[in-house]
């Protein structure tokens, strides 16, 4: 069974913004979760993916939807 | 009789309870309304004071009023500790066995800073965040000679300007106290940039630079070693300090966790412009209590506050209660020990930080005089 998704809204939020919601989504849940951040911001499109890299986290995917950017991110440690 | 309850003392609290007493007068008089703030305090506390408590320009005392002198005389003042709420029976529990019935109930609980999220921070870090915390950091300022200051931000937090506001007054301050030579100051932030803001990033990094405060981006404090006098993000980089002050992780409240209300961190999930509680037509939820993403400080609370009282006087007067919070936020900015800028955005419109000017350090200097006009509904 897949892991079911868990959404982080960050869409218009400029402070904290999408990857401060991420991180303590990322703080707060348990291994194994899947984070879906949705931002309005084409920075997020970049930022999160390089933090995730630092954290040694798992990007699972980065998709433009219309004018929100997608990305997936599990919760691996 | 209707009965309006807030949970919750502190600045957005205060001003819902205040304005629907003011605004529904009549019906109070006449026995028709009841409004109760429930708050575990009878002091209401202004917490950006304590910054300036840290730098010894206000004592404690200056922060605090009676609670009660604040609220309108017409509205119950409950001072307790809340158990939990109960939604079916649509009553607060409070931990003394009573119970506090409402037809409508905000939640206005705020948040509380936790640095033991942190291993080893309540040992080797300092906070502002608190009076004894302030008051700690006040007299190990007072004591430093010289060394490496590590300013290092947890996530989530509170005020979100705090971070960049502490480390300029330390700037000046050390330079005042003539240890500018003497000391480092590191600034830590947890994204690439040195504030989430994009615009007062940009503004700052140029500060940063002139002002010699070296800066590691992309740092989540993990554990800090009080004996080697390390910090450690998860990140896997360490930092050495002489002197860690922190802007610890924050939590919602535990009442939110007893009352099954909240997330795992004990943030309510919040519809973002009614601001009712999801999935409820008769809790309303504002300020840091909420999962929401704006900044949590008290300018939120404090404009969210707005709509809830409006919405909350709509309903009790046959509206819909359908008036709409857009995002706004309004932040002071201190630069230094002499300037300050100011930011404003919302949903929509992003923030344009302006040139510091002593002007605005003044006017913030009044605001912390004025701030009790606040929860009154008056300003």
């Amino acid at each position: 069974m897949a892991d079911a998704v868990k959404i982080v809204d960050g869409r218009n939020s400029f402070c904290p913004g999408p990857l401060m919601e991420l991180i303590k989504g990322i703080r707060q849940e348990p291994v194994g979760t899947v984070f879906e951040v949705w931002s309005s911001d084409k920075g997020s499109a970049n930022d999160i993916p390089e933090w995730v890299k630092r954290a040694g986290q798992e990007l699972v995917s980065n998709v433009q939807d219309g004018d929100i950017f997608k990305i997936q991110v599990k919760k691996i440690k | 009789m209707k009965k309006v309850v807030i949970l919750g003392g502190g600045v957005g609290g205060t001003i819902v309870a205040n304005q629907v007493a003011r605004q529904m007068n009549s019906d109070i008089k006449k026995g028709t309304l009841e409004v109760t703030v429930i708050t575990d305090s009878e002091q209401h506390v202004y917490q950006p004071m304590f910054l300036y408590v840290a730098f010894d320009q206000v004592i404690p005392g200056e922060a605090k009023k009676p609670e009660r002198e604040i609220l309108d005389r017409h509205i119950k003042m409950v001072v307790g500790s809340a158990d939990r709420v109960d939604q079916d029976k649509k009553t607060v529990m409070m931990t003394d066995g009573t119970a506090v019935p409402y037809d409508y109930l905000v939640i206005a609980t705020g948040s509380r800073p936790a640095p033991e999220q942190v291993a080893g921070l309540p040992e080797g870090g300092h906070l502002f965040y608190t009076e004894e915390g302030a008051l700690k950091l006040r007299q190990a300022l007072h004591d430093f000679e010289g060394g490496r200051i590590v300013i290092t931000v947890g996530v989530p937090h509170k005020c979100p300007v705090a971070p960049l506001e502490f480390t300029f007054m330390l700037k000046d301050w050390l330079q005042a106290k003539g240890l500018g030579q003497k000391t480092e100051i590191v600034y830590t932030y947890p994204i690439g940039r040195l504030h989430s803001l994009e615009p007062v990033a940009r503004w700052a990094a140029p500060v940063f630079e002139d002002q010699k405060i070296e800066s590691h981006i992309f740092f989540n404090p993990e554990q800090v070693d009080p004996a080697k006098k390390t910090i450690t993000s998860l990140e896997g980089e360490t930092l050495d300090y002489d002197l860690l002050v922190a802007i610890p992780p924050h939590t919602g409240q535990d009442v939110i966790g007893r009352s099954a209300l909240g997330d795992a961190g004990k943030w309510i999930p919040t519809e973002r412009t009614s601001l009712r509680m999801k999935g409820s037509e008769d809790i309303f939820v504002l300020g840091d209590a909420t999962d929401l993403p704006i900044s949590k400080a008290g300018s939120t609370a404090h404009f969210e506050a707005d709509v809830v009282a409006g919405n909350i006087v709509n309903l009790l007067n046959g509206g819909l209660g359908s008036i709409r919070y857009d995002g706004k936020v309004f932040c002071f900015i201190e630069t230094s020990l002499t300037k300050a800028t100011y930011i404003t955005f919302d949903y929509l419109n992003p923030p344009k930080p302006s040139e510091p000017t002593e002007m605005v350090h003044m006017f913030k200097m009044a605001y912390n005089r004025l701030y009790w006009l606040t929860p009154a509904g008056l300003l």
